[in-house]
């Protein structure tokens, strides 16, 4: 069939719904350029005032971390418990902290 | 397919041990997740058919946009018809990331390789049948889309949970066009009883065959892609249905409907099922107008693809000649 947007890549978008938070994904859109990616976005994820500021990025630009490394990547932070605040206890009477 | 690349026995796979454990835990599957061949190829054909639906969705009310009766209702229903092309958007943006691209799963449509919801087979004759599309189909489609924003399947969870945010209006505005039909003259109240009459069985018919007789239920329970049963969904639905009908003052055309008090349930009678094969099998009123209208609409839309097209290639040309020329 004519007209064929096999070609057309793939957009990833990113809302930011109000003012002081950050641009959230939202879905994707298929667009031949960035300008109508905008446009379909606006279109797609924005019907009911969702939005304030719209980010499209190329799906292919995305470099994301491998899932099957998941473990090996993200395992550096597991056993350093004591980033977290509730690694050290206190004794009860020790108040704003 | 899953495996060729000298993968283990499949019961004996590492991956699918992980992948069970994941559904057991009720966790979510993401696109990168590996995931077992049944369980892609079962999502991809739901979500399509879902994202067909919602497409094919547009086409009875669409018939109304330029007859509706006042330029409000006329605004309402051209907001609704868009939501319904966003969800069918949505959704074909879920499947896609299970590696079937969009103009394969439009293709797989237009030739009839996949299905579309058979309710959107009947044609809306009066403008009372916009008004029970949008109380019994919406309010049915509803009832079947919540469990599924619990859906395993992460992406067509998502997909879910912004369709279901949008589906409510599309429900109360249909039931407030029976309310005003129902509340008017006579032949106001005669085309909303006309309307239900017709679009009753249809919408029960909506949840599908009775689970003794659904063939892929009990996998896809397992598998977390459904969470309730064709027959309670449909019960819940009748439950919330009937008393909206009452208030309305009109009659659900179903002389053996009946209030059981030991349950608290409404128990109706029986439901046509060879009637509903016969539409799914493409025997619907309005089946063959549907995939023609929808090939027609894709057909005469190709000049503002290759127009769109072509447009992004000189852009991106011409910014090559600058960049050359900068360069040089
Ligand atoms: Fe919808
Ligand atoms: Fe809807």
């Amino acid at each position: 069939m004519t007209g064929s947007t096999a070609d057309w890549p793939l957009w990833e978008v990113f809302v930011r719904s109000r003012r002081g938070v950050s641009h959230v994904h939202a879905g994707t859109v298929h667009a031949p350029d960035a300008e109508l990616a905008l446009q379909n976005a606006r279109d797609l994820f924005t019907r009911r005032s969702e939005g304030i500021s719209i980010w499209v990025v190329r799906s292919s630009d995305v470099t994301a971390s491998d899932p099957d490394d998941r473990e090996a990547f993200f395992d550096p932070a597991a056993d350093k418990t004591f980033r977290h605040p509730t690694d050290f206890e206190l004794p009860d009477d020790v108040a704003n902290m | 397919m899953g495996n060729d690349d000298g993968a283990p026995a499949p019961e004996h796979d590492p991956r699918l041990a992980r992948f069970d454990a994941l559904i057991d835990a009720d966790e979510r599957i993401e696109p990168t997740d590996w995931m077992p061949d049944r369980y892609r190829d079962t999502l991809v054909r739901q979500i399509a058919q879902h994202a067909h639906s919602e497409i094919i969705g547009m086409q009875p009310e669409g018939n109304w946009l330029t007859r509706a009766p006042s330029l409000r209702r006329k605004a309402i229903l051209t907001a609704k018809v868009q939501d319904e092309a966003g969800h069918g958007l949505y959704l074909y943006g879920a499947a896609e990331t299970l590696g079937t691209p969009r103009d394969e799963l439009l293709d797989r449509l237009h030739t009839g390789r996949q299905k579309y919801s058979s309710i959107f087979n009947y044609a809306t004759l009066t403008w009372a049948d916009v008004g029970a599309i949008g109380w019994l189909v919406d309010g049915a489609a509803i009832m079947n889309q919540v469990p599924l924003c619990r859906c395993s399947y992460g992406p067509y969870a998502r997909a879910m949970v912004r369709v279901c945010k949008e589906e409510s209006f599309h429900q109360r505005q249909g039931f407030q066009i029976m309310l005003e039909l129902s509340t008017g003259t006579d032949g106001q109240r005669a085309m909303a009883q006309d309307a239900l009459d017709r679009w009753w069985w249809p919408s029960i018919m909506m949840f599908g065959p009775p689970d003794a007789e659904s063939v892929h239920g009990d996998q896809n329970m397992r598998w977390g892609i459904k969470r309730f049963g064709n027959d309670e969904l449909r019960q819940k639905f009748i439950d919330a249905t009937v008393p909206q009908a009452d208030l309305l003052g009109l009659t659900i055309p179903d002389p053996d409907l009946r209030f059981d008090e030991e349950t608290g349930h409404y128990v109706h009678g029986p439901i046509d099922w060879d009637h509903f094969w016969d539409v799914i099998k493409g025997n619907g009123p309005a089946s063959r107008e549907r995939i023609s209208t929808r090939v027609a609409a894709h057909v005469e839309g190709a000049w503002v693809r290759e127009a769109a097209t072509a447009y992004a290639a000189k852009q991106t040309a011409r910014v090559g000649t600058e960049h050359g020329g900068a360069a040089a």
